[in-house]
């Protein structure tokens, strides 16, 4: 009887559930269960279930594929840039921001440095097209000094960089956010005691606010483990050409036009596979540290 | 501890200097995209425009505003808009709730949650979710903006975690006298959780329209691409052919560099008016999610 009445109080739970995890399932998990396809030679018109059978072979075909090992190679080298650069400038203009003494002046700073962020990499794609254009602004702003203009989208050697300027550019002020509560959070009787003992703003910078800060470091660095094979789609699509394939091309930009474009789907499903599954341990082991490390959980 | 030492003051100065700049150097290309946009094509091409207008000219605004393709693009967005957040918001509320309670009230609780984190963790990637999306017959339906991105798994954590924060005596007093969890879920959580629930319609707001991918992916025709889309394809068509039937008088004011500049300025406009209701809350709610010391 009691657990009849307690059955009948969970109904409504249930019923509340059912439309977000049903959608979940279709579009989440239907996805995961649809990786078979990489197993097979799909054919969209036969579909998951009766698409025939070839193991491993799309596999030992990504293996050998010069291009999926260039775009491996790029998405590590882009990703990895970024995560120590968009992590630097965070942490440093942080720390500046939390010196300025004018309440005013932070204000205004922090909300145009934060608003890039919210703005598409469409709409960003067609600004810096623009704004690094062989006419455009930085070019003539060089020539100058004298410097011959630049191809800047179009320099194979320079496009990674040209990804991790603007990306820095787009994001160190959102990234300041997390960064500044941890500073927020030092007690300010270290400081003083700091002082008392000499040190300098630089010192008591070293000594006291960075590692004020470290757990927050820590645990921001561990987190982005997941994202070392996420070099950045949207960004990546809306800036680069043919022309830095070589350097700028990346595993989402190549599963799209293999998969999307030409149709080669179990090709493109199989690399998909393996970026997914490397994130995710990556992701777990991140999170595993952070945890252990930092007492760092979700909910 | 106030230090007043010269280089300390010289330090001050550097760094308001330094904030100077960097705000300086985020509105920079904003502003430029604006000249460009509301000059005319034949200073653009002479490169006079730096960040002001030269020879101010609206003519490539109202040349957009009279193509019907824009107006169009216009209306998937705002349906999307209206449509995507209506549905996501549901489903956050509709899920958050049943997983904020203890297990002892909701036994099936801990499986689902970590249904939802595994989804969050591991995702099948862009093809077989492409796959999905067209064997559940939604390509070319607005419909494959709004469901497949309805469940926001890191909103419904946001607002799980909100809602285990209002004190349970609350819905137990309600429970005592007879009320059923919707109607504790209508009449206390929403209410209660009302500023929380304006920021996420924000976010969903500005995540809906800058949007882009789903659209050019899922639908077959540019007549059904949302803005976003529709600007993305006018910017990397590698032959524009933006400008068909301009006269010569009307290239002079007009050219495919001003008018997209003007798209690129309209695009972003929405963000820029929601941004001020953003910016008020979003410290707070990036840091629900954070370091718990």
């Amino acid at each position: 009887m009691k657990i009849g009445h307690r059955t009948r109080r969970e109904i409504p739970l249930y019923l509340m559930i059912l439309p977000p995890l049903l959608l979940l399932l279709v579009y989440s998990y239907g996805p995961m269960l649809g990786l078979v396809m990489a197993f097979q030679r799909f054919d969209p018109a036969l579909g998951f279930l009766k698409s025939p059978w070839v193991g491993l072979y799309y596999f030992k075909r990504m293996l050998i594929l010069p291009d999926v090992q260039r775009v491996v190679t790029n998405s590590l080298y882009i990703a990895s840039l970024k995560i120590v650069f968009d992590t630097l400038a965070a942490i440093v203009v942080a720390i500046l921001l939390s010196d300025i003494r004018n309440r005013h002046f932070k204000k205004t700073v922090q909300t145009i440095i934060y608003y890039p962020y919210f703005l598409s990499w469409v709409i960003l794609g067609g600004i810096f097209k623009d704004f690094l254009a062989v006419d455009g602004i930085v070019n003539r702003f060089l020539g100058v000094f004298g410097v011959a203009p630049i191809r800047f989208l179009s320099n194979a050697p320079l496009f990674p960089w040209i990804l991790v300027i603007t990306e820095v550019w787009q994001i160190t002020g959102f990234g300041t956010i997390l960064f500044l509560a941890a500073i927020m959070g030092i007690n300010p009787q270290l400081y003083e005691a700091a002082s008392l003992d000499g040190a300098g703003y630089f010192r008591r910078t070293w000594h006291v606010t960075l590692p004020g800060m470290r757990t927050t470091i820590v645990v921001m660095l561990l987190l982005s483990l997941g994202s070392i094979l996420n070099a950045g789609f949207d960004q990546i699509l809306n800036l680069y050409s043919t022309s830095v394939y070589s350097t700028g091309d990346v595993i989402d930009t190549w599963v799209y036009r293999a998969g999307i474009q030409q149709a080669q789907y179990s090709l493109a499903a199989a690399v998909g596979l393996f970026r997914s599954v490397v994130s995710l341990v990556l992701i777990s082991i991140g999170y595993y540290f952070a945890y252990k490390k930092a007492d760092y959980r979700v909910f | 501890m106030i230090d007043r030492s010269p280089a300390r003051k010289a330090f001050r100065v550097a760094n308001g200097a330094f904030f100077v700049l960097y705000a300086v150097l985020c509105l920079v290309p904003v502003v430029q995209v604006l000249a460009i946009s509301l000059s005319s094509s034949s200073a653009v091409a002479a490169g006079k425009v730096l960040l002001l207008p030269v020879s101010t000219t609206l003519r490539s605004y109202s040349y957009i505003l009279a193509k019907d393709a824009f107006w169009t693009a216009m209306q998937v967005s705002g349906i999307r808009v209206v449509l995507g957040v209506g549905v996501s918001m549901l489903m956050t509320v509709l899920a958050a709730y049943p997983l904020s309670l203890p297990k002892e009230k909701f036994r099936a609780r801990n499986l689902i949650v970590w249904l939802f984190l595994f989804a969050m963790l591991f995702s099948g990637g862009m093809i077989p979710t492409y796959m999905v999306v067209r064997y559940t017959g939604l390509i070319n339906s607005i419909w494959a903006l709004v469901l497949p991105c309805a469940v926001q798994i890191f909103n419904i954590i946001l607002m799980m975690n909100f809602f285990r924060n209002i004190p349970p005596d609350i819905s137990e007093s309600a429970e005592i006298d007879g009320a059923g969890h919707w109607l504790i879920l209508a009449r206390i959580y929403i209410p209660l959780s009302l500023p929380s629930l304006a920021t996420m319609v924000v976010f969903t707001m500005v995540f809906h329209w800058n949007s882009w991918f789903d659209g050019l992916i899922y639908m077959n025709e540019s007549a059904k691409y949302p803005m976003q889309t529709y600007l993305q394809a006018i910017l990397v068509q590698p032959n524009p052919r933006l400008i068909t039937k301009a006269t010569a008088e009307l290239l002079r004011l007009i050219s495919d560099r001003t008018v997209k500049s003007a798209q690129v300025f309209i695009a972003a406009i929405p963000v820029l008016v929601v941004y001020p209701f953003l910016q008020r809350y979003f410290v707070s709610g990036i840091m629900l999610g954070s370091v718990k010391e």
